[in-house]
């Protein structure tokens, strides 16, 4: 199986401090990749690297190498704006635009320039569909976004990054703000586009990673303690940490 | 037995000092309220007397153009046309705030998204200080370079329109700026990391994202500083001519109800027309203040960041 993106050696410093402690890891292409580990462990600012917007905080520095398709992101070549279009990204928080919910999704496509009515909204459409929230808001595409309730908002959140097409989609916690039956839709949608992204999410609910993630990758004080298939790793994790953490012994 | 009843029915200190604050404060707002309820009768019982007790009718007030109210014209009732001076008000209004906006804007953008740290440190006090100069001063720096450099371009007596336009310009543009500063500060920090993160430029997210959603806050800072230009009246007054007449072009000597007002007070005596009159321009003042007022308000609940 392909490997879309693979870290190795990554290190990032906050000043001087060394928060990422040298990260080795793959992204297996369509799967779907779940980082877990108590707070404070890296995972999100791992994330955060894979798209860039660490570039955004002061004082970070990062050191080894994160390569989409062969090519490190970091190397000076690399646009940025380009990498963003292909490694989507979707936030803790909910965040739509203050715009209607059919500019929230057009916003991307908007942004690459596309001008074809008929193919933005073919898009939008989709991309809506695709991110199971198309029934409640197609009679309501022109109302507000933020009028529509959080696990709404949040799907039509992921609908925008479908819209642009990514490669890979990060989702830091995407569930984590939001009450189970609307957690559990994204996760059904996550399970019906996982053939045609690649996704890495960071969650807390280890039940979540165990039910939609074929890969998990197990972060304790900026270090991959473990990483492996899910099964493997949930029913026969290697160290003692895993397993201590699986047990809810700490954390 | 009685002693301990009574000690615990009595009101304790905490509920004591607890009334009296909320007294002291339901007092103070009350002489407030009474003040500006007293402020807005004065002002409307005076202005109105020109109609009622002098006779004029409002549509000629608002659409005649001769301002002579101490002499009677031919026939037979004082001429009080208020139009050179409400065109002079809304023109230098409107005119320095689609001068000033641009500016604000830039200015804004830079201290918030641009530069904020340098933004900060230089601006701010830069802005602070513009709004804290005195507004005769304004005037002063307008009487003595700004008209006789619009004399020394467009000839003329470079007293007019223009000239105020370019006072208020300065004046308006701290009000404007500073406002929308804030509402730039109020976009919250997510909507830029998630155009961002949609692969926006950071000028994309600015101008698709951060600007669009604060056009309320925008709005708003442009009607406050239309607000502020509307009931200047010192600065105005110094640059603008002082005569009533309806302005045909931007450098021409003209008038704002503001200036007529300031200029008109000593020279008339207390309950006769000609100081009515005045009134009567004050209460065009007052209700277009509370026009504005309206407005932000109205504009503010439609733009919050309600989730």
């Amino acid at each position: 199986m392909a490997n879309v993106m693979t870290a190795r050696n990554l290190r990032l410093y906050y000043g001087k401090h060394e928060a990422l402690h040298g990260i080795d890891l793959d992204f297996p292409k369509q799967k779907i990749t779940a980082l877990i580990g108590p707070s404070g462990s890296g995972k999100s600012t791992f994330l955060r690297c894979m798209n860039r917007m660490n570039d955004l905080v002061a004082g970070v520095t990062i050191t080894g190498s994160l390569k989409l398709d062969n090519k490190d992101i970091y190397s000076p070549k690399t646009d940025v704006v380009d990498l963003r279009k292909r490694v989507g990204m979707v936030f803790q928080q909910p965040n739509p635009f203050p715009f209607s919910v059919f500019d929230n999704v057009a916003f991307g496509l908007r942004l690459a320039g596309i001008k074809d009515r008929a193919l933005i909204q073919e898009r939008v459409e989709t991309s809506l569909k695709q991110a199971a929230v198309w029934d409640e808001v197609k009679d309501k595409l022109n109302e507000n976004a933020l009028a529509f309730s959080g696990g709404q908002q949040q799907r039509i959140c992921i609908a925008r990054v479908l819209a642009v097409q990514p490669e890979i989609i990060l989702m830091d916690e995407p569930t984590s703000a939001l009450d189970p039956v609307s957690a559990g839709k994204i996760e059904d949608l996550l399970l019906s586009i996982q053939d045609k992204f690649t996704i890495a999410i960071v969650t807390h609910n280890m039940q979540q990673a165990s039910r939609i993630s074929d890969q998990t990758a197990f972060f304790l004080d900026g270090k991959l303690v473990e990483v492996g298939s899910t099964k493997q790793l949930f029913m026969a994790p290697q160290k003692e940490e895993t397993s201590d953490y699986l047990n809810g012994k700490f954390g | 037995m009685d002693e301990i009843k009574r000690q615990l029915t009595k009101a304790s200190k905490a509920t004591r000092q607890d009334r009296y604050g909320k007294w002291i404060a339901f007092i103070c707002t009350f002489l407030i309220g009474l003040l500006v309820v007293s402020i807005f009768y004065l002002v409307a019982s005076k202005g109105l007397a020109t109609f009622f007790r002098g006779h004029i009718s409002l549509w000629d007030f608002l659409t005649h153009q001769d301002w002579n109210p101490g002499q009677v014209s031919k026939n037979g009732v004082p001429s009080v046309g208020a139009l050179p001076m409400i065109v002079g008000s809304f023109s230098v209004t409107v005119l320095s705030a689609i001068l000033a906006t641009p500016f604000a804007i830039s200015m804004a953008l830079f201290m918030t998204e641009i530069a904020p740290k340098r933004g900060q440190r230089f601006l701010q006090p830069v802005i602070e200080l513009l709004v804290g100069i005195p507004s005769v001063v304004y005037g002063f720096v307008g009487l003595t370079i700004i008209v006789p450099v619009i004399r020394a371009i467009f000839g003329g007596t470079g007293f007019g329109i223009l000239a105020g336009t370019l006072v208020l310009f300065v004046m308006v543009l701290p009000t404007i700026t500073s406002m929308y500063v804030d509402s730039l500060r109020a976009v919250p920090r997510f909507y830029r990391e998630a155009a961002l993160a949609l692969g926006a430029t950071r000028w994309q997210s600015i101008y698709k994202v951060v600007l669009r959603a604060s056009i309320p806050g925008l709005l708003t800072a442009i009607i406050f500083g239309m607000a502020r230009a509307f009931g200047e009246a010192l600065a105005v007054q110094m640059v603008i001519g002082n005569a009533s007449l309806l302005p045909h072009n931007l450098i021409s000597p003209a008038s704002t109800l503001t200036s007529v007002l300031t200029t008109g007070i000593g020279n008339t005596v207390m309950g006769t027309l000609p100081n009515n009159a005045l009134w009567s321009l004050a209460l065009i003042l007052l209700l277009m203040s509370l026009g504005f007022n309206l407005l932000v308000r109205l504009i503010g609940r439609q733009g919050r960041f309600t989730k």
